[in-house]
């Protein structure tokens, strides 16, 4: 880790002092425990705030849109991919960008921390290969990685950046295939049961739209949500229908072109279960169009293009 | 007496609406349930049409377009095929009865065909009964029986 945050903030200092950017972003120190946050890097003096470590989970990609600026950006594989799709919708210009690509072992969740320390206040933490040292007031514990890892960081199958300028360390290996276990086994429940669980969920819903707004593939001039004419939806938090309304529709409009980053997901202020929804339909268009978002830069979005023997098992049964 | 369903419709200008006109012109009897929107293309349906006919109070919907390959504009259907077979796992997936939402392709020269559809559809409607699930605004919190 320590390695690879020296890579990036040399890289960083070198690329503002030859002109090659105007800005890096990338993640510095956050204020309290376990949080890094994003930072814009705009004098080759400020690259030692660049940091580097388990807690570097926001999606960059969400920073480059509308920027007449050239960009560095550190990138994970997700914020890599995130990256490719915009570009396949014409939001981005691979010139204007120098991405600085970092092999991604996975992101720390801090809610699975904090269920497993309880409510004790974290004055310090410390990372070594496998696990996460937490020290508390009166206590030290050491916890495994893997068990405090983002749900989507254990199920990821492209850790290493898809597409890069450069890379400051060695690729790291990549799960083999994609596991959807968990969706599988949601599938197979009973109709009325999986109701009952989303409306469960989405009775916690408040509305602040924070997973739309933290989803780089989120950026239409004006969200259905926000239309008044057509008034598509209520925008009461109360009615839980209309919570579901807008998730569904909201991951309907990320099919073919989420990458599975689970941001929207972590930034959910009331730990609703999204990935259920979201890995479901990248689930679908994985498997039944074979195509992955944001993969590689030849493919089409899979609903921008289509098969003639493409399968219809949704027709009416004559 | 039954309460009888109210059908949503979305029929492609070009192919199912001239099926629909055909079964008309042809006196094909059929349910008076169905309420037909045109639409340009199949290709124009957005998904939300679909979820907000439910939102607002149908009990079932129909969307039909031409056969894959007779588009009118070549490929609108095509791409439109993705959406629906996307749209309908996903509505299974978080428990919209299999007959709230229908897709079926019919031809201009299908009127038969397409009184048959419509007889079909609204059977399913009154299988399935009055829309009080997961997307009527109506039902206030109908799914959770609060």
């Amino acid at each position: 880790m320590q390695s690879i945050t020296t890579a990036v903030q040399n890289s960083a200092k070198k690329l503002l002092e030859e002109n090659k950017v105007d800005v890096v972003i990338g993640f510095k120190k956050g204020t309290i425990p376990l949080r890094s946050t994003p930072v814009f890097i705009r004098d080759s003096n400020d690259a030692d705030k660049l940091e580097w470590n388990y807690y570097c989970e926001n999606n960059l990609a969400n920073y480059l849109r509308n920027k007449d600026q050239k960009i560095g950006v550190v990138v994970k594989g997700c914020d890599s991919r995130s990256i490719v799709a915009l570009m396949k919708e014409n939001q981005l210009t691979r010139d204007n960008l120098y991405l600085i690509g970092v092999p991604c072992s996975g992101m720390i969740d801090r809610k699975k921390v904090n269920r497993i320390i309880g409510d004790k206040e974290i004055l310090e933490t410390n990372c070594n290969e496998d696990s996460l040292i937490i020290k508390t007031k009166d206590s030290e514990q050491t916890i495994k990685l893997n068990e405090v890892m983002h749900n989507s960081c254990l199920k990821c199958n492209h850790k290493n950046p898809v597409i890069y300028d450069e890379m400051v360390a060695e690729p790291v290996s990549e799960n083999s295939n994609t596991d959807f276990s968990e969706i599988k086994e949601f599938e197979e429940k009973p109709a009325e049961e999986r109701k009952n669980f989303f409306i469960e969920e989405l009775s916690k819903c408040i509305r602040c739209y924070a997973c739309r707004n933290s989803c780089p593939m989120c950026y239409c001039q004006e969200c259905f949500v926000d239309s008044t004419n057509p008034e598509w939806i209520g925008k009461s938090a109360e009615n839980v229908q209309d919570n579901l309304f807008f998730q569904a529709v909201r991951v309907f409009h990320l099919a073919g072109r989420c990458v599975d980053c689970g941001a929207c997901e972590r930034a959910c202020p009331m730990d609703i279960n999204l990935g259920l929804l979201t890995r479901k339909l990248y689930k679908d268009t994985t498997e039944m169009f074979n195509t992955e978002a944001g993969a590689n830069l030849e493919d089409a979005p899979a609903l921008s293009t289509y098969n003639m023997d493409d399968p219809q098992p949704f027709l009416l049964k004559e | 007496m039954e309460k009888e369903p109210k059908i949503v419709a979305f029929l492609c200008n070009w192919c199912s609406y001239a099926g629909a006109d055909l079964a008309g012109v042809s006196r094909l009897q059929y349910p008076p349930n169905v309420r037909v929107i045109r639409v340009p293309c199949s290709g124009r349906i957005n998904p939300l049409f679909i979820i907000n006919a439910l939102r607002n109070g149908a009990d079932a919907v129909l969307t039909s377009g031409c056969h894959p390959g007779d588009c009118h504009y070549a490929t609108g259907n095509l791409v439109a095929r993705r959406k629906f077979a996307l749209l309908k796992n996903l509505m299974d997936y978080i428990g919209v009865e299999d007959e709230r939402v229908s897709f079926s392709w019919v031809s201009a020269s299908e009127g038969t065909r397409f009184a048959e559809v419509i007889n079909k559809v609204t059977e399913r409607a009154k299988k399935v009964g009055p829309n009080n699930g997961l997307f009527n605004k109506e039902s206030g919190c109908g799914g959770c029986n609060q």
